[in-house]
């Protein structure tokens, strides 16, 4: 008996680009949040909170329909160069780092706001500005919180089921992730292979709960 | 005018009520000046108006003829720009860099003299490469002052940067204070609320409190008793009546001593309270801490 790992590669390609892109993109997200006094602030935090709240098939149904050929967004890609974002990889990637964005942002938020206030004054009046005390300081100093929002993206990642399924479908080496693939070999009674499937997710999830309690008792000084 | 000049007025919150504080500091080139008031009297907060963390309501602050704030210009030079030295009562150093990273952080980067001269200065070359929670109290207060030294600051703030150390370590640190003054010559303004500090460190006072300046002057015109008394500050721990006397058992520092007054006196008196006792001896006993 024989079996197909490649919904299981897939779905860590897809925690891994999910971790790679929210890093790139919360940062600057978190660092405005982390300063910002406007009123614009609550108002992002509560928008950026909507993944938690609403169901995962919505926000898949939603970004099925934003990016489809016949949306003015999905239209533009189109004539751009035939992108296309639907049942590929990519869209994938999109809907899970928007998904994803309160388990990262929310973490190393909550670090930040527990360091001393002088700290990020100490860096002011060494000259430095609020994106350099930001990223030289204040970031390096909530590494564990920096950790603790990888791990949990890449653990809601490996779980979602609902989004990927909406915005992905099941394309075999494309789409159909883990979690997709054990759906679709219980339907099929393909127990055997359900449970090899299942057993990688636990181990996976095993290790990123073994990973969090260690790194978080191995960074010196940081907070 | 070259020295500062601070007249400020802001509406301060705090937890027994919010308070107007409405200061006016005067400092000369190359003084230092010590904030001292009690707790809450608002020290802080002046500290962090003129490093420019806080804005006041109206006012001016003016260094060497410099307006770094002025409500009715609309001028408010941010701290980056300020060229401050500051040391904060917790240090504040970077918990990931290392004692030169630290010192380094505000430098230039073709600095790396610079830094080795101010390691040898605060007698930190061996500790270079530490990180900050690994060092002591009195080499974090070190740290702290080199960094705050780095980037050759015309004006050093100072926010009790002694007062989470123990007694003989404050004293080895003073005097170590007291030679950076001496050596760096750099304007000077220290908040603290330790009388003899002030005396060591500071060639002018403002006595604070509820944000007003209640008295300034040298250290001598602002503490010294017209009645040539020795004021000590203790807490009444328990008051008994013993005959005719009210017995009050007091702790003053580490020290717990017993006072006799009169019933009428002891009677105003609640333990658990701080009170002040008037000490005048015309020939007191004086010997020399070991």
């Amino acid at each position: 008996m024989t079996f197909d790992f490649t919904p299981f590669i897939l779905t860590l390609k897809l925690a891994v680009a999910t971790v790679i892109v929210l890093l790139i993109v919360a940062m600057p997200l978190v660092c405005w949040l982390f300063y910002t006094k406007s009123l614009s602030g609550p108002i992002m935090r509560a928008v950026i909170h909507l993944p938690l709240v609403l169901p995962p098939v919505v926000i898949g149904f939603y970004l099925l329909l934003f990016f489809s050929p016949s949306s003015p967004v999905g239209a533009l890609l189109n004539s751009w160069g035939h992108i296309r974002i639907n049942f590929t990889f990519t869209g994938l990637v999109i809907g899970s780092v928007l998904f994803n964005v309160p388990f990262m942002v929310n973490p190393i938020l909550g670090g930040l706001e527990g360091l001393p206030l002088s700290l990020c004054e100490a860096g002011f009046m060494a000259g430095k500005g609020k994106w350099t005390t930001f990223f030289k300081i204040l970031l390096p100093s909530v590494r564990p919180s920096v950790v603790t929002g990888c791990v949990l993206t890449v653990a809601h990642t490996i779980g979602e089921f609902g989004m990927v399924l909406m915005i992905g479908g099941k394309i075999p080496g494309v789409t159909k992730v883990a979690s997709v693939a054990i759906y679709d070999e219980v339907e099929s009674l393909n127990f055997a292979q359900a449970h090899v499937y299942s057993l990688l997710l636990v181990g996976v999830s095993c290790i990123l709960i073994f990973t969090l309690f260690i790194v978080n008792k191995r960074f010196p000084g940081a907070y | 005018m070259e020295g500062l000049y601070s007249n400020i007025r802001k509406v301060v919150g705090r937890n027994e009520g919010p308070f107007r504080m409405q200061a006016e500091l005067l400092l000369t080139s190359g003084e230092c000046a010590a904030i001292f008031g009690p707790s809450g009297s608002g020290k802080t907060t002046l500290l962090r108006n003129v490093a420019g963390l806080e804005s006041p309501d109206e006012g001016e602050i003016v260094f060497n003829g410099i307006p770094w704030f002025d409500s009715k210009k609309g001028i408010a030079v941010s701290p980056q720009k300020r060229r401050i030295g500051f040391v904060f009562q917790d240090y504040a150093l970077f918990p990931t860099l290392s004692v030169a990273k630290n010192i380094a952080f505000g430098m230039p980067k073709d600095a790396s003299r610079d830094i080795d001269l101010l390691l040898k200065t605060f007698d930190l070359q061996e500790l270079r490469h530490r990180l900050p929670h690994t060092l002591s109290g009195g080499q974090k207060q070190r740290v702290a002052l080199a960094r705050a030294c780095a980037q050759r600051p015309l004006l050093l703030l100072l926010d009790e940067p002694l007062s989470a150390l123990d007694i003989p370590m404050r004293g080895s640190l003073q005097d170590e204070l007291a030679r950076i003054k001496e050596t760096l010559g750099v304007t000077t303004i220290l908040v603290s609320h330790d009388v003899g500090e002030i005396f060591r460190l500071a060639d002018k006072v403002f006595k604070i409190d509820s944000g007003s300046v209640i008295s300034s002057g040298t250290p001598h015109e602002v503490f010294h008793s017209p009645h040539d008394r020795l004021n000590l500050r203790g807490r009444l721990i328990e008051k008994r009546m013993q005959g005719v006397v009210c017995i009050a058992t007091v702790a003053i520092g580490s020290e717990v001593s017993h006072l006799a007054m009169s019933a009428r006196e002891g009677a105003e008196l609640e333990p658990g309270k701080m009170i002040t006792i008037s000490v005048k001896a015309f020939n007191p006993q004086v010997s020399l801490e070991k």
